[in-house]
């Protein structure tokens, strides 16, 4: 099923004309009302006037997050205050924050793209949709509440925590579909497990995790868990919010929503385009909104494109689920390390809880990482043997995964602490 | 059904359009709006071809309308309906009627009756008057002419310049239910219109020019509310707190 079928099915070459009408309308937009981008223009001699095929978009300057902040709070609105009718922040996990602002149009423009992933999941104005995102100025809550409405569906904004309440709520309140972080939605499962709740019985079918980086292994982990479908969503505050791209049912890859959203996906040494189907970064430019649009945003995630069509008949293209951050990637021994590779070897192994950090330290200046291994509590209790058996295996799996050795510690089933919201899996302790 | 790429176009040394970048898809009513001297009406000039562009592209169901000289657009199902009507005077209505079919000639006297009569269902004013001078006839009545006039060629597209001008406010209204009645029966529209709300009231998209550029876009809807439309074109100046 579509939500905007006009729009989600329509030809590419429907799809750049539209494209580059809204991209010149958004240069005339930030070139005359945003004093950070009519300077920048201005510093690059550039006539944005004059710019007139999508092909030229890399003559463009780039966003940063630091010139979102720079800018704090309202510096880069390209809308007066009174026109703005909702204002949201960052979630700040990786530093000081950043505001936004919507104008109303942006606001139904929002709640449309979101109910495009929420359709796309397979979701309809039947479903009871239980929003266990934070509410506030994180994005992720009010945009999925306000694209479940547009949805029909019956929304409980429930937000984030209070696990039991959550479980109590998904029974009685006959949820069918969970929104939410993936680590939530494991820590969910695993209290439902502890009160002997057999998730069966539930009405659920559906989750839609988003908000951080997961794995396949960890997808496959929530839906057996669970006993959902999950798919995957993506957005950020910089560039909206939720709704940026989401995935279909086919479960291989998030849509782009590439009549609001041009995407890049560039180097991000070079700030060159890669090959087709290569990693890097992903740049958006964002094409319709009013009161924050920006150009060329880098937004430090790491995927990249799929340009097959898609069986689901959705003609905008896809991107892999997030690999990464440039800003997460670990340097270990001069080797790019990312969380979510040591994740999908942990859950893969038996015998190991999907729960686990990576510590990282310098000794005698070399880099040294541990991983922090769950394991279940039947292993602490047999010998020794079975034991090292175990770290063994994680360790020749991670280094052929990697690249490189770690080190690997077991530790009891729950000793790692839960997340709520967005995880933080990586205690890096090296001093620069 | 016509795509429009940074086109340019102009009079002497004076660029009356710059990079306008332009859709219309079928069955929809797009509106240009804009005040007087922003380019609305070079730029419905310039798609039929009365005006040569000078840079760009028009593309109407996949052939180049800047190729083409003016008086081989209409036969690709691309007509426009002029400001200020321009009917001919001393010709009565239904000859006025008939010169609109002229390239259809060809299929005969049967087809030219039966969009003689399509335009009178229409337009029933017409059937009425269909003897009598078009000189004779009352603004809101020569309007209607000329869009019955228009339709004759069985088009495509119908291009509409400003059709509101001095007529009173009923009659508007009535001229605006039947481009809304043209577009239910699966016509496209591209109507210029210095009549903002009105135009956004009836059309499914569409692009603000100023100074000869588009300077906003999008559903009318979202026209409709976007307060810098509102201020400019919508007269509804909000007073600063």
């Amino acid at each position: 099923m579509y939500w905007q079928p006009e729009k989600e099915c329509m030809s590419r070459a429907d799809l750049e004309q539209l494209q580059l009408e809204r991209l010149q309308s958004t240069l005339y937009r930030v070139g005359t009302h945003v004093p950070f981008y009519r300077q920048k223009f201005r510093e690059m001699k550039l006539d944005f006037d004059s710019f007139n095929t999508l092909a030229d978009i890399h003559k463009l300057p780039f966003t940063m997050k630091q010139d979102l902040r720079d800018s704090y709070p309202y510096g880069m609105f390209a809308v007066p205050l009174r026109e703005v009718v909702r204002i949201h922040s960052s979630s700040g996990t990786t530093g000081m924050a950043t505001v936004v602002g919507y104008t109303r149009n942006d606001i139904k423009n929002w709640a449309d793209l979101v109910a495009r992933v929420l359709c796309a999941a397979g979701l309809t104005a039947d479903d009871v949709i239980q929003i266990a995102f934070g509410y506030g100025l994180f994005t992720g809550g009010f945009g999925l509440h306000y694209g479940a409405e547009r949805l029909g569906a019956s929304v409980i904004p429930i937000s984030s925590g209070n696990t039991k309440r959550q479980i109590q709520i998904m029974q009685d309140f006959k949820t069918t579909a969970l929104v939410c972080t993936p680590s939530y939605a494991l820590n969910i499962a695993d209290v439902m497990l502890d009160m002997g709740i057999n998730p069966s019985g539930l009405s659920l079918k559906f989750g839609l995790f988003g908000a951080e980086p997961w794995s396949e292994a960890m997808r496959r982990e929530i839906n057996e868990k669970l006993g959902i479908q999950s798919t995957d969503n993506y957005g950020l505050s910089e560039v909206m919010g939720p709704g940026v791209a989401g995935e279909c049912q086919e479960c291989n890859g998030l849509h782009i929503n590439e009549d609001h959203f041009l995407v890049e996906v560039l180097d991000p040494e070079t700030l060159e385009p890669v090959k087709p189907g290569e990693i890097g970064e992903l740049v958006i430019t964002t094409l319709t909104k009013e009161a924050f649009p920006v150009i060329r945003y880098r937004t430090h995630d790491l995927t990249r494109l799929l340009p097959e069509p898609c069986p689901c008949g959705r003609t905008f293209i896809r991107i892999n689920r997030i690999l990464g951050r440039t800003d997460d990637m670990l340097i270990i021994k001069g080797v790019n390390v990312f969380p979510t590779q040591i994740e999908s070897v942990l859950f893969d192994i038996d015998g190991t809880a999907p729960h686990y950090r990576i510590v990282v330290e310098r000794e005698n200046h070399q880099d040294k990482a541990t991983v922090l291994v769950e394991v279940k509590e039947s292993y602490f209790f047999d010998e020794m043997k079975k034991q090292g058996a175990l770290i063994d295996t994680i360790k020749s799996r991670l280094a052929s995964e990697l690249g490189i050795g770690v080190a690997v510690k077991l530790v009891e089933e729950k000793t790692l602490g839960r997340f709520e919201g967005k995880g933080q899996r990586v205690i890096d302790k090296r001093k620069i | 059904m016509l795509k429009i790429r940074n086109l340019e176009s102009g009079y002497g040394k004076i660029k009356a359009l710059k990079h306008v970048s332009m859709h219309v898809d079928g069955g929809e009513i797009v509106t240009i709006i804009g005040a007087n001297g922003a380019g609305k009406t070079t730029l419905l000039a310039t798609i039929a071809g009365l005006i040569k562009a000078r840079a760009g592209e028009i593309v109407f169901r996949g052939r180049n309308l800047c190729a083409l000289s003016a008086e081989k657009i209409p036969a690709l199902g691309c007509v426009m309906v002029p400001e200020g009507r321009q009917v001919f005077a001393t010709m009565s209505v239904e000859e006025n009627l008939i010169l609109g079919a002229h390239v259809l000639q060809k299929e005969g006297h049967q087809v030219i009756e039966e969009l003689l009569e399509h335009q009178y269902s229409l337009f029933p004013v017409l059937r009425d008057r269909k003897g009598q001078l078009a000189g004779t006839l009352s603004g809101g009545e020569q309007q209607m002419l000329a869009m019955g006039r228009a339709l004759m060629s069985r088009p495509q597209m119908v291009m509409m310049d400003e059709p509101s001008t001095g007529l009173a406010p009923l009659i508007v209204k009535e001229i605006f239910q039947i481009i809304v009645r043209l577009r239910d029966e699966g016509n496209t529209v591209l109507l210029v219109e210095q009549n903002a709300k009105a135009a956004l009231a009836i059309a499914d998209r569409g692009y603000v020019l100023e100074t000869g550029k588009v300077i906003l876009q999008g559903p009318a809807d979202d026209l409709m509310i976007n307060e810098d439309v509102q201020r400019a074109y919508l007269g509804r100046e909000k007073v600063e707190g």
